[in-house]
């Protein structure tokens, strides 16, 4: 064994980069880039006393395409589908931020069946993000099992996206004013009479698997505190927020589309440690199913898009608009100086603030529990870098 | 809290503002040596009691910089857009990241990004760009002939 002073002052030995090593005694490990449990490319630097955490320092970029300068030279027809590449797990919402900030900005009115289409497919979205979550988070505290219980559900959404958009993955089903086309023929079937019945069949087995594990409960109940003040403080949003007792949710605080005529709970939990944050995540599967089945069998007929020009020009001004991920709050802020791109565009990803809050929570715990905490804030990489 | 009554408090706070109408929410211009004092207000403040930032970004003008940081308030809900204009050779402007603590990252972005130096940060450094980066990418008079996707 070397102290990392020996290697640091060899002149044999690679140097690192990182300032914050060199200066003192500490013992300081890197998870990542590549592992498993930070879910893509986030190198984390963790500063450690013993088994205890002094300091954990994000270091991200690995990712980062620079979306920001790149939708600068995009024009308002297509910077949406570059928004499906941050959250690639929730990039059916990501485009509806964009669609929605055209829209305003013109003063498109949107027909009722685009508005239902898209609604239907955000949560759907939402679902499958929150299983594949579900899944990856169990799998990084040991347990495999859950990650195929919750594959296995989420493969008939993916089917169901790929019949309707042509993609499993990064949907790219918007454009301003709508959809792009009717949804598949079977949708409405496969939706109501297949996807909904299988999953609300299964949700008791996620109960019994994880849930109601008490190695699980053991390892999160307690782990990774945030506060009501932190949690506003860091900014944070969605999921983590609510499960700090914080009233977050955009479909309620600030409707968009048909939002404002389903019936459904913002699901609140008070205690901020990580099973909060998983209790509200499992919640808002139900609360989603319960969307969908107020709409599914209700979608009115007529156009699926409004009549557009074929070249958009925003007027001159600032627009922001936000929409609920099943991350959080995803804003997008668009400078126009009246052409047909955007002067300067800002993406503020609920991931990012999420992740501001990680070295706050995890301080002075047990680096074991670091994945506990880093799995129940629900961290996707290129989200957060864009 | 409407428009009007933002207005008059704001101006009880600092009477050097001036606003802008027009867009979705009120638009506050301040001054980058008030804005720090001012911040301070805005959070305390129990009629305001801006507790949220939610945006914070910076946008080149070419001639100018703009720092705009989008403020909320979870009690009252209502919103705010505060601009603070910095000179583009030298943009220094203070910390708010003992305010709001999600300014630390996001000012570290717009550090390397908009090259922006935040006053009494306490840990200024790269945050997405590898550290030996040359330049200021989010800047519009910057060019990288290899890197750069031009459409």
């Amino acid at each position: 064994m070397y102290h990392i002073n020996e290697l640091l002052n060899s002149d044999n030995t690679l140097k690192p980069s990182f300032v914050a090593m060199k200066e003192s005694d500490d013992y300081t490990i890197n998870i990542g880039p590549q592992h498993p449990a930070t879910h893509g490319v986030l190198h984390l630097v963790i500063t450690l006393n013993g088994e205890t955490i002094k300091k954990v320092d994000p270091d991200l970029g690995f990712i980062h395409r620079s979306i920001e300068k790149m939708c600068e030279s995009l024009s308002y027809r297509q910077y949406i589908y570059v928004t499906s590449r941050m959250d690639y797990l929730s990039s059916h919402i990501n485009n509806h931020a964009c669609a929605l900030l055209v829209e305003k900005a013109l003063q498109v009115e949107v027909p009722e069946r685009a508005q239902y289409i898209r609604v239907i497919m955000d949560e759907l979205t939402r679902i499958a993000s929150h299983l594949l979550w579900w899944g990856a988070m169990a799998m990084d505290m040991g347990a495999f099992t859950p990650y195929f219980y919750a594959f296995r559900e989420r493969e008939l959404l993916t089917e169901i996206m790929e019949d309707t958009c042509g993609a499993r993955l990064t949907m790219n089903y918007m454009v301003p004013g709508g959809v792009m086309h009717d949804p598949h023929e079977t949708f409405v079937h496969r939706v109501s009479k297949e996807f909904l019945p299988l999953l609300k069949s299964k949700l008791h087995e996620y109960e019994e698997l994880v849930t109601g594990n008490i190695i699980f409960q053991n390892r999160v109940n307690g782990v990774g505190l945030l506060t009501y003040e932190d949690a506003i403080s860091y900014g944070c949003s969605g999921p983590t927020a609510r499960a700090s007792g914080v009233h977050c949710d955009i479909r309620k605080l600030y409707p968009y589309d048909v939002y404002n005529k389903v019936q459904f709970e913002e699901v609140i939990e008070t205690a901020g440690d990580s099973m909060a944050r998983y209790m509200v995540r499992m919640n808002e599967i139900k609360q989603s199913i319960s969307i969908i089945e107020q709409l599914i069998n209700n979608i009115p007929e007529g156009d699926f898009q409004a009549k557009t020009k074929a070249v958009l020009k925003l007027p001159k001004g600032e627009f922001y608009q936000r929409v609920e991920t099943a991350r959080g709050e995803l804003g997008v802020f668009v400078v126009s100086e009246g052409g047909t791109t955007p002067y300067r565009i800002k993406f503020r990803s609920p991931g990012f603030s999420n992740l501001s809050c990680l070295d706050h929570i995890t301080k002075g715990s047990k680096i074991g529990d670091l994945v506990a905490s880093m799995g129940t804030l629900d961290l996707v990489i290129p989200d957060i870098d864009r | 809290m409407d428009n009007e009554a933002l207005k008059i408090q704001l101006t009880e706070l600092l009477p050097s503002l001036t606003f802008e109408e027009g867009g979705e929410w009120l638009n506050v211009n301040v001054d980058p040596n008030d804005w720090k004092p001012f911040a301070a207000k805005l959070k305390a403040s129990a009629e305001l009691y801006f507790d949220y930032l939610f945006c914070l970004t910076c946008v080149d003008w070419k001639t100018h910089l703009t720092m705009v940081y989008h403020l909320s308030s979870t009690k009252h809900r209502h919103t705010i857009v505060v601009k603070c204009k910095l000179d583009i050779t030298t943009p220094v402007v203070e910390t708010v990241c003992d305010i709001w603590r999600t300014a630390e990252f996001h000012e570290r972005e717009v550090f390397e990004m908009f090259g922006v130096e935040f006053k009494n940060h306490p840990d200024l450094r790269k945050l997405i760009l590898p550290a030996d980066w040359v330049g200021f990418p989010l800047r519009k008079d910057y060019e990288d002939p290899i890197n750069m996707i031009k459409l």
